[in-house]
């Protein structure tokens, strides 16, 4: 069981690499609606360091949201997902494989490129690292929680459409905590609160949205 | 002699119906299938062949009746799902992998058949493609790497759907003898084709949906 | 129905003459009696769907998935009542017709729920797949309710200070909180009330083909 799990993981990471130039996108989508906002504010440091968090926030849940769609589709349409529901490992433990393994190839390089635009909204040193763990924290559950809704969008002719729809109120509670642990991190309080909300969430995602994710996956493929 | 499947059973489908979008497309169908015997379903375009497929894999829940295997309710069996080899009318290959690495791909998800990847290449004619990205190939070629799971597994039911769409007719006769061997070995194997598919000498009953 | 209309009314009554004014906020306060059983309502309707939309997925029985489809644009209508009412309520004092407060932010997330349910259901063409694709969202979406409501107050508080906003509600007298029930009963009954006629007009037209239904036109005839 756990050898298909890797292969899965394994797999992906390898069409991910040959097809770099598709992954990339949400990457330059997030510098540059960043690098927006100084272009609409102005040089404002006061301003810019209070919403950098925001900001940085907002996009990455856009990005993130972007770049979902090569999560499903491309199994969905070469057959290669029915052939995944006939293996001995449930689905619902394959899919794992491929978010996480999508979370490496979006969700990752996302943090890894946050201190530098959050030095260009002149956030200060320690809401640097509390941002970056807050994505640390935050992004898995966003992957989580949005292949449950690509998974039930992937056969639609409009399904990006609705997918925002569908799971940006649920991305609502993990902005809500990150920003505000980023709030009081700025005002000197501790954030402690917050960050615990943010793993009980992303712990509730990982236990349960591979189900429903696989649930959904086999509506979709009818 | 070749060896016997060690997991085989029977297949049967009582009153079966399938609806799509408020169209009934069958009814009320039933049919067995033992081992080492072929069901050969025929019926116009649209009779619901295809739907009557998936719904024996598992990928679409009838709308009506049961599916039994071995006198049980397939659903409940899981060994029945992961008895099934599949071949639809998409491939089931990823564009981006080499001809290689999907076969190693297949092969390490099936069920251990001891054949090497090789082995098959050499069989299918595409040694010399090993490394080529599948996106590559033409469409036979890609319908041959899609029909090569057939040979790296054990599973004893085969479920297919048009296999022998762009396929030469060398290719067609390498895998109709695939085929003799498989039913020869204690499989079943239901399958549609507007081809015409030699399979002398086996077991087959036609069915036809369009009633 | 019937009986939902004279509930209504009673309820109307009761909370629109008989409840005493509230000396703080004056006459307008007694939209209260609209808003607050219609945001109950619009919790409680999602509930129904998404336990009905459980057992349409475990069981497949047919009646269960029409009964959560016909629940979502009454749920979302009732949401959108309370939203609106709750502007009125709030006009009066913050002078705008919208304020980022922790109830009126819920049910606005309630309200994209809704619309989500629905929007899903529109898209997928096959009326089956499509119920249980929802069954699958309205689950999805009452585990997130809880955490959506809680992070919200936390949001709220913490933006806003310590400040009592005017929804929460001061203890409630016994005479506003009888409208308050009539209300909340005439809503339920006005629910299950148009439940029962959509799930009837979608029943019949699932089943067109099928002999009891053209029996039963033939009959009519």
């Amino acid at each position: 069981m756990l050898t298909t799990w890797t292969q899965i993981f394994k797999r992906d990471l390898l069409i991910a690499f040959r097809r770099r130039s598709e992954v990339i996108h949400p990457l330059i989508f997030f510098v540059m609606v960043i690098s927006l906002f100084p272009l609409a504010i102005g040089d404002d440091k006061v301003l810019l360091q209070k919403i950098a968090p925001a900001i940085i926030w907002v996009t990455a849940l856009l990005a993130t949201m972007l770049s979902l769609d090569n999560l499903f589709r491309s199994d969905f349409e070469d057959g290669s997902l029915e052939q995944m529901t006939l293996l001995k490992t449930p689905l619902s433990f394959l899919v794992t494989a491929k978010i996480i393994a999508h979370w490496f190839i979006t969700g990752l390089p996302l943090i890894l490129i946050t201190p530098l635009l959050a030095v260009l909204l002149y956030l200060p040193g320690e809401s640097i690292s509390m941002l970056v763990l807050t994505l640390l924290l935050g992004t898995p559950t966003l992957s989580l929680i949005g292949a449950v809704g690509i998974a039930l969008t992937v056969a639609l002719r409009q399904g990006g459409v609705i997918l925002s729809l569908l799971i940006l109120p649920l991305y609502i509670p993990v902005l809500i905590f990150a920003t505000l642990a980023l709030q009081n991190t700025a005002q000197g309080f501790s954030a402690v609160a917050q960050l615990a909300m943010m793993l009980a969430i992303l712990v509730l995602a990982i236990t349960l949205s591979p189900f429903a994710i696989a649930a959904a996956l086999k509506v979709s493929l009818n | 002699m070749e060896k016997k499947y060690t997991y085989t059973g029977h297949l049967s489908v009582e009153n079966l119906a399938c609806w799509r979008n408020e169209q009934v497309l069958f009814s009320d169908l039933s049919f067995s299938i033992s081992p080492e015997n072929i069901l050969f379903l025929e019926g116009e375009n649209g009779s619901g062949k295809t739907s009557l497929l998936r719904i024996l894999c598992g990928f679409r829940l009838p709308d009506e009746g049961e599916i039994n295997w071995e006198n049980e309710t397939a659903a409940s069996v899981p060994e029945y799902f992961q008895n099934i080899s599949y071949v639809g009318h998409k491939n089931g290959i990823k564009d981006e992998l080499t001809v290689e690495e999907n076969l190693n791909l297949m092969r390490s998800m099936a069920t251990a058949e001891e054949i090497k990847t090789e082995d098959v290449l050499k069989q299918i004619g595409l040694f010399k493609k090993a490394d080529v990205l599948s996106r590559q190939l033409s469409a036979g070629q890609k319908r041959k790497l899609a029909l090569a799971r057939l040979m790296m597994t054990n599973n004893s039911f085969w479920v297919l759907d048009e296999p022998f769409t762009s396929l030469d007719t060398a290719s067609v006769r390498f895998f109709e003898l695939l085929i003799k061997k498989h039913i020869s070995r204690g499989g079943l194997l239901i399958l549609t084709s507007h081809h015409d598919i030699d399979l002398s000498g086996l077991s087959v009953t036609h069915f036809n949906l369009s009633n | 129905m019937g009986l939902f209309v004279l509930l209504f009314v009673g309820g109307l009554y009761s909370g629109l003459i008989l409840a005493p004014i509230d000396y703080e906020q004056g006459e307008a306060y007694r939209i209260i009696f609209v808003h607050v059983p219609a945001a109950w309502m619009s919790l409680f309707i999602y509930m129904v769907m998404a336990v009905s939309g459980a057992i349409a997925l475990i069981w497949r029985l047919k009646l269960a998935e029409i009964v959560m489809i016909s629940s979502a644009p009454i749920g979302a209508s009732f949401t959108f009542l309370a939203l609106v009412t709750g502007s009125i309520w709030g006009k009066p004092m913050w002078n705008t017709w919208w304020v980022w407060d922790a109830r009126l932010t819920s049910e606005l997330l309630l309200l994209f729920l809704y619309f989500g349910v629905m929007a899903l259901y529109n898209a997928i063409e096959d009326r089956r797949t499509a119920a249980r694709a929802v069954a699958i969202l309205a689950l999805v979406g009452v585990v997130n309710i809880p955490i959506i409501h809680y992070s919200v107050e936390w949001w709220n508080t913490l933006h806003q200070g310590p400040t009592v906003t005017k929804f929460d509600k001061p203890s409630i007298h016994i005479s506003m909180l009888i409208p308050l029930l009539i209300m909340a009963v005439a809503f339920k009954l006005f629910y299950i009330g148009s439940l029962f006629m959509r799930v009837r007009t979608e029943l019949l037209a699932r089943e067109q083909k099928s002999k009891w239904v053209t029996k039963l036109l033939e009959s009519n005839h």
